[in-house]
């Protein structure tokens, strides 16, 4: 019989797996696909190593012009309320 | 009402609760960190519904000005992110129709869900392999033993900000959100009114894309060229 989680299907459902969704029998296969195939493991590391750096992105500094046009707004709603 | 026990208060965090009254107070500071936090993310959003990224400055401005017009109506009744989502995308729905283009959300969240190929085939070997069939030809690289100091690194954020803009804008979108503003994905679903089914899936195509861009960069900064061969 064929494996079903190979490591090509591994790889589609790493999110349904780190998002908790995915069934406890599939789960289960993914885990011990993992536990025996370190690419998958390094693959799963990189995946949850992305989201964390994503995670600690700086925020985008916004030009100048457009914080000033910004702050003048809000000066200006105060002055006016 | 009587039985309205201020359940709308309730919704609102500890954090979104101080913020609040300090606008209202006049702090410039305040709106300055709302700006910071939101203005990029809220771009990415509004192009979703108008043609051009200069269209989607235009309504995050006016979304802006909304935000302070509505700020002493205010009631919590919805996160402060929520209700100045939910103004942008008022905005640019006016406006995307003004520009003769109105994008149903669900279609073209199914649309960048669907279509496109599995991810990563090309890191492995065929099926039909004579000694390892679906086995990984192209191995990942370990992220493990990049320097600290690389894996957040001003060159790394760019490379993820290059892989973000050039991701399909519903996958930019849901990235930025989830991943860069650490949505929950209900707080996604409702905001892009998508099915968490396809949130799913989208977010899944670009953390694999991003994750490739990462890859790549490392790659190159290690001198290898590309991820070693199996
Ligand atoms: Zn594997």
């Amino acid at each position: 019989m064929p494996e079903r989680m190979t490591c090509p299907v591994l790889v589609q459902l790493v999110t349904e797996y780190l998002e908790g969704v995915m069934p406890p029998e599939d789960a289960a296969q993914f885990e011990e696909h993992l536990g025996r195939c370190p690419p998958c493991e390094v693959y799963l590391v990189q995946f949850r190593k992305t989201i964390e750096i994503c995670g600690r992105l700086p925020e985008e500094v916004l030009p100048v012009e457009v914080k000033e046009t910004l702050l003048a707004a809000f000066e200006n709603w105060k002055a006016n309320r | 009402m009587s039985d309205g026990t201020s359940a709308s208060a309730i919704l609102l965090s500890d954090d979104d609760t101080a913020l609040v009254a300090r606008l209202r107070e006049g702090e410039a500071e305040a709106f300055e960190e709302l700006v910071d936090k939101y203005h990029s993310a809220l771009v990415r959003f509004a192009r979703l519904y108008v043609p051009t990224h200069e269209l989607a400055e235009d309504v995050v401005q006016e979304t802006w000005m909304g935000v302070l017009r509505g700020l002493d109506r205010f009631e919590g009744r919805s996160s402060l992110k929520t209700w100045i989502f939910r103004i942008a995308a008022n905005r640019a729905q006016t406006k995307g129709k003004r520009e003769a283009r109105t994008v149903p959300f669900a279609a073209l969240a199914s649309t960048e869900a669907g279509q496109e190929e599995s991810v990563e085939v090309d890191r492995f070997l065929p099926p039909d392999h004579a000694e390892r069939p679906n086995f990984w030809s192209t191995l990942p690289l370990d992220f493990d033993n990049q320097p600290e100091a690389r894996l957040l690194s001003d060159e790394t954020f760019a490379e993820i900000r290059r892989a973000i803009d050039t991701l399909p804008p519903m996958q930019a979108t849901v990235i930025t959100l989830r991943d860069l503003q650490q949505w929950s994905s209900t707080e996604v679903r409702e905001a892009l009114d998508i099915t968490e089914a396809n949130q799913r899936v989208l977010l899944h195509r670009a953390r694999t894309k991003v994750r490739r861009a990462i890859e790549d960069y490392f790659a190159r900064a290690n001198g290898t060229g590309a991820p070693s061969d199996a």
